[in-house]
């Protein structure tokens, strides 16, 4: 069987070969940090361009398209530009936390990636309580937000951050349960053992209804979560300017403009983890071919992010107090009961497996 | 490697720790709060004790560090700095943070700790029986007491929140 990146292997046997093994360990380190970094920002810049694509497609104009073939080049131009902007800032700003708050939002996004499958080679950190882990980074995201909000001293960015902090709060909740509701099929954290067990049927399919409700919750929550529209009341634009980066200028600005795409990113990659099978193909047409996984897993993934672009092109803005009833109200006791319902198929066994 | 790691998260505990309590900006030693919390979890991760680690992320780092912003961005302007305490008072607290940390350390150095040869990572199933299991050794009690004070909590919560609300559908 071809080993889908067997190059990983060769090059860790040969840099324990050539060096000590603490510096073998250390430049490994930083090789796949250099790795990560780089799907980061090419997958942050595709995605943004995908985003003013479809948008363009959905309003029926024509888009991007003279950089490049098909404009594929126009978000790295976008971002050199950004990269040649002056850095504003202002006065009376508490400087420290105001150019702390982008690497908060960025790094628990670069953390989050590291968990997710996208083979069953390529897969940076498989720790035994990998879906935990993912939440609570997750929960650590918004504080940047916050940070950014409060030190900027404009009120405009002050209310976005208050506004993003109730969402986020709330709707982790709703996040962690749905999750939680598939943990009680796979019966394990870990994200390679999930995908293993979904080697009998993804886990859609397998626990049917109540896993057809918690997918739409997850989506749902996690398109809140990721402040999207028609959750976008940390930054709308009619009413605050633009939220919470409203003082930020040039590549700051852009480090949270990029984290949005890859927090989408990775809220498309962790349900199709959780609930499509990460890298296995469909009916495993393809299983004698590893290397396709990554295809798969990218598919899989593109067709949920087109879905999440979709609901912001559809749907309204929703208000504060509508947000808050959505999940308070609805949400989160469907949530519960549908725990209840997946306990008792699968203490029953009535889950479907092929 | 691993104790070159350790010596580096434990420099960041303590300046983080010394700068959170020195800092006269309010959000500022939240946020060396949080990095210092953030240490504790990176020392969990170091002994292999990932759902500890991961726990601490999500209470401490993501629960409480978030809601203590929060009250922060209610009720501090930016412009405001903390005033400094009185000198007295300084004296007071350095000496009785003195006496804990003396009490601590010699608690520690009265002591033997043996290294653990064969290191087990604890799962999270281990976890979860030893906290539903009834029998030798189980937590299913203090479980169950927990559940029950949290539920008291939230309840008395939401009746401080609605407070008047309560009262004033009771009168009419």
């Amino acid at each position: 069987m071809i080993r889908a990146l067997s190059i990983t292997k060769s090059i860790h046997d040969w840099l324990y070969s050539t060096m000590s093994d603490n510096m073998a360990y250390f430049v490994e380190m930083v090789l796949i940090a250099l790795v990560y970094l780089t799907i980061f920002a090419v997958a942050g810049l595709f995605l943004v361009l995908i985003e003013r694509r479809v948008a363009a497609w959905f309003q029926l104009r024509i888009g991007p398209n003279r950089v490049g073939f098909q404009g594929l080049l126009q978000t790295m131009a976008d971002a050199l530009k950004l990269l040649s902007k002056e850095l504003t800032g202002t006065e009376k700003a508490d400087k420290f936390l105001y150019n702390l708050a982008p690497y908060f939002v960025i790094i628990t996004a670069l953390m989050a990636l590291a968990v997710i499958p996208f083979t069953q080679d390529f897969h940076a950190f498989d720790i035994n309580i990998g879906l935990l882990f993912l939440i609570a980074i997750s929960s650590i995201g918004v504080i940047g937000i916050l940070l950014g909000g409060w030190s900027s001293n404009n009120k405009f960015a002050l209310i976005g951050a208050m506004r993003s902090g109730v969402q986020t709060i709330s709707y982790e909740l709703s996040i962690g349960l749905s999750l939680l509701t598939m943990v009680l099929i796979t019966g394990t954290l870990q994200v390679s053992e999930i995908v293993e067990v979904q080697k009998n049927g993804w886990l859609i399919v397998q626990g049917h209804i109540p896993a057809i409700i918690a997918f739409m919750i997850y989506m749902i929550a996690g398109t809140a979560e990721t402040n999207r529209a028609p959750f976008d009341m940390a930054e709308a634009e009619s009413e605050l300017g633009a939220g919470f980066h409203t003082e930020y200028s040039g590549m700051k600005f852009a480090y949270f403009f990029l984290a949005e795409f890859i927090n989408m990113f990775i809220i498309a990659a962790i349900a199709t983890t959780v609930f499509f099978g990460a890298w296995l193909s469909p009916f495993g047409i393809t299983e004698s071919i590893p290397i396709l996984g990554v295809f798969w897993f990218l598919a899989k993934a593109m067709i949920l992010v087109f879905l999440m672009m979709w609901f912001r092109w559809t749907f309204p803005r929703l208000r504060v107090d509508q947000l808050l009833t959505l999940e308070w109200k609805y949400l989160l006791p469907i949530n519960l009961m549908n725990i209840v319902i997946m306990a008792l198929i699968v203490w029953q066994n009535l889950i479907i497996q092929f | 490697m691993e104790r070159v790691i350790f010596y580096t998260l434990a420099l960041i505990m303590i300046v983080f720790a010394i700068a959170s309590v020195t800092s006269r900006k309010m959000l500022r030693s939240v946020i060396y709060l949080l990095f210092v919390l953030c240490g504790i979890a990176g020392i969990y991760f170091l002994i292999d004790y990932n759902f500890l680690a991961a726990i601490q992320l999500t209470v401490y780092a993501g629960g409480i560090i978030v809601l203590i912003i929060f009250s922060v961005l209610l009720v501090h302007h930016i412009e405001m700095e903390l005033e400094i305490a009185k000198t007295s008072k300084q004296i007071l607290t350095a000496v009785t943070c003195l006496i804990g940390l003396g009490v601590f350390l010699t608690t520690i150095f009265s002591h033997d700790f043996n290294v653990v040869e064969n290191s087990m990572t604890t799962t999270t199933t281990e976890i979860g029986t030893k906290l539903l299991s009834y029998g030798e050794g189980g937590f299913i009690l203090p479980f169950e007491v927990i559940s029950v004070l949290l539920l008291a909590a939230m309840i008395g919560a939401i009746i401080i929140a609605k407070g008047k609300k309560l009262t004033d559908k009771k009168t009419i």
